[in-house]
């Protein structure tokens, strides 16, 4: 399977990371080599399996509606980019 | 110098033979003298090693130590530690220094293990040679112009090397085993959900599972009863009673069965390491084991499942790297602004951009698009009924044997660069190990002679789901047999 320049932008653009012009097209060839070998799945039928998403099929563990965190903003806040009074700053997204 | 192992230093510790402080600074000046050479540290966190080496000898000399008290160890540097930069690999964490500490490392200090620093690793423990680590890529102590083996190549090139007695790493298709084989060292991924993932940074959460890395599988053993355990900030962990995993190293390997899949021998093996294998097997024959061949039908379904549910969970996971809570924020994004680009959209582009290496982007790509609109059915479901497929063809294979052995890679370590452009060869590296981490299944990497050219080759070793305590069994019982484990790169 190969991808267009197209589709390349396309998902570049949903993943939210910038390509380049001159990425363009060596991710493509990238990208169609890797889904080369993804097709491969194709080629199994697998009707009537069921998907394994976790080995030991567990259910999600409940628990009480409790609050089990300690207030830690400042610390957690001292690692971004840009944060002030307790807020992270992010650009104007409302004019 | 010869092989320090974990056990000899818990035991000088605790005998007093040796103060967890001159015991510190001896492997700080070997750090200091090889990693300029290897690259197997991307941060020495000198300061805190000494300090937490003085409050063991301080435990210690008051009788109340921890069990691993003062014993040197290093962290990858994907799982968190407070205070200390936690990098993953990537230039997108350049700045952080963690706000909290994982569960394994938790676990371990309390164990009194003293962390002498952060291992380097594949970007995001995405790749199986170190060489997509924006620190610079690890050179094996074996051959240094040849690869570690990855994500894990720091962990194991700096337990090769001596630079540490033990490391953590973890495993998502195979990052403990091959660079363990690689690099000739003794490495275990336990079965998934068995060590918490909480602090762990995550690649494909469904797969990633933490583990130790050691000279010796009784050394493993050690570690893995301390990392592993119940933790409910982790969602996949399992509700278990503690292991003591050391309980049966000693245990006869009379009437053990030992299956031979013969996917794993088959064309694409190098006859140098198919003969390190048949050796190895020999020696768990004399030891009283028999072999059998089994088949694992499916293990070519393998790499095409995994490159789609670990770029797909990947993609997700990583859409938190977004230049707003941590990590890199672009300078200038004001250029990519337009009609359908809002400033925030084009800080997020250009802060991804350039924090991520190349093939954490590609593996971001591919797992975008397998999750869009229309393709989920088609890729992602599809990949987890072959998931479910491999899976019971161990279980199917596990009712002939005990446990399943077969090489950890298809080669010794190639040479830097070999595959560096082509991401595909690559994966297919990964034949034997991939398989494991799809199943959810314990792995284990020990030591079994050397290839033509001298670089060391692992034996695999691949049990039921909680057969941690067999594999280090089989292990150990083969270490005692054999000198593999204990041979040392001139480095």
């Amino acid at each position: 399977m190969s991808l267009t320049l197209e589709q390349v932008d396309r998902i570049a653009r949903l993943a939210r990371i910038e390509l380049t012009s001159a990425e363009r097209e060596a991710t493509q060839a990238k990208l169609s080599g890797i889904f080369g070998l993804i097709e491969q799945m194709q080629a199994v039928d697998t009707t009537g399996v069921a998907p394994m998403s976790h080995p030991q099929d567990v259910v999600q563990r409940l628990r009480e509606d409790a609050v089990t965190e300690s207030n830690r903003r400042e610390a957690y806040q001292a690692v971004a980019p840009e944060a002030e009074r307790g807020l992270y700053l992010v650009p104007k997204v409302i004019e | 110098m010869s092989i320090q192992t974990l056990k000899s230093l818990a035991d000088a510790l605790a005998q007093k033979k040796i103060s967890s402080r001159e015991l510190v600074s001896d492997y700080l000046a070997r750090i200091e003298t090889l990693n300029s050479r290897l690259n197997a540290f991307i941060t020495v966190d000198r300061d805190g090693a000494l300090a937490a080496a003085d409050a063991a000898d301080t435990a210690i000399a008051a009788g109340k130590a921890a069990p691993l008290a003062g014993v040197p160890i290093a962290h990858k540097d994907l799982f968190c530690t407070e205070g200390v930069l936690t990098t993953c690999g990537s230039k997108i964490l350049a700045n952080f220094v963690s706000p909290y500490d994982a569960n394994v490392v938790t676990q371990l200090k309390a164990a009194g293990c003293v962390s002498l620093g952060k291992t380097n690793m594949d970007e995001f423990a995405m790749g199986s040679t170190n060489e997509s680590s924006a620190y610079g890529l690890v050179r094996n102590p074996w051959n240094t112009e040849r690869v570690p083996g990855g994500s894990s190549g720091g962990s194991a090139a700096a337990v090769a090397a001596g630079m540490v007695p033990a490391a953590t790493g973890t495993d998502t298709g195979g990052s403990i085993r091959q660079p363990a084989g690689l690099c000739g060292v003794t490495g275990i991924k336990p079965t998934y959900g068995v060590v918490s993932r909480y602090g762990m940074i995550a690649y494909a959460s469904s797969l990633d599972q933490g583990g130790p890395i050691a000279h010796t599988a009784e050394d493993c053993a050690l570690l893995l009863s301390h990392m592993a355990g119940f933790d409910t900030r982790d969602s996949t962990s399992l509700q278990r009673e503690r292991e003591d995993y050391t309980r049966d190293l000693n245990r006869p390997l009379d009437g053990l069965r030992i299956g031979l899949p013969k996917e794993y021998f088959g064309e694409g093996l190098a006859d140098d390491v198919r003969v390190a294998i048949e050796a190895a097997l020999a020696e768990l024959r004399k030891l009283g084991a028999t072999t059998v061949e089994v088949s694992l039908p499916n293990t070519h379904l393998a790499i095409p499942a995994y490159y789609v549910i670990a770029p797909a969970e990947a993609s997700s996971n990583l859409s938190r790297f977004d230049g707003v809570r941590y990590g890199h924020r672009a300078k200038e994004y004001a250029d990519l602004v337009g009609d359908k680009v809002s400033p925030l959209e084009a800080m997020y582009m250009r802060s991804r951009a350039e924090g991520f290496g190349s093939e954490t982007k590609r593996r971001i790509l591919v797992g975008t698009y397998v999750l869009s609109h229309g393709y989920y059915d088609a890729y992602y479901i599809k990949a987890q009924q072959l998931r479910r497929l491999i899976a019971e063809d161990f279980q199917q294979a596990l009712t002939q044997c005990d446990v399943i052995a077969g090489p950890v890679a298809p080669t010794a370590a190639w040479k830097l660069g070999q595959m560096a452009d082509d991401p595909v060869q690559m994966y297919l590296a990964d034949i034997y190990t991939i398989a494991v981490n799809l199943a959810g299944l314990p792995g284990l990497s020990t030591p079994a002679g050397f290839s033509a050219d001298g670089m060391p080759v692992g034996l695999q070793l691949i049990g039921n789901y909680f057969g941690e305590a067999r594999l280090l069994n089989v292990a150990h019982r083969l270490q005692q047999a054999t000198d593999w484990h204990l041979q040392q790169p001139a480095v």
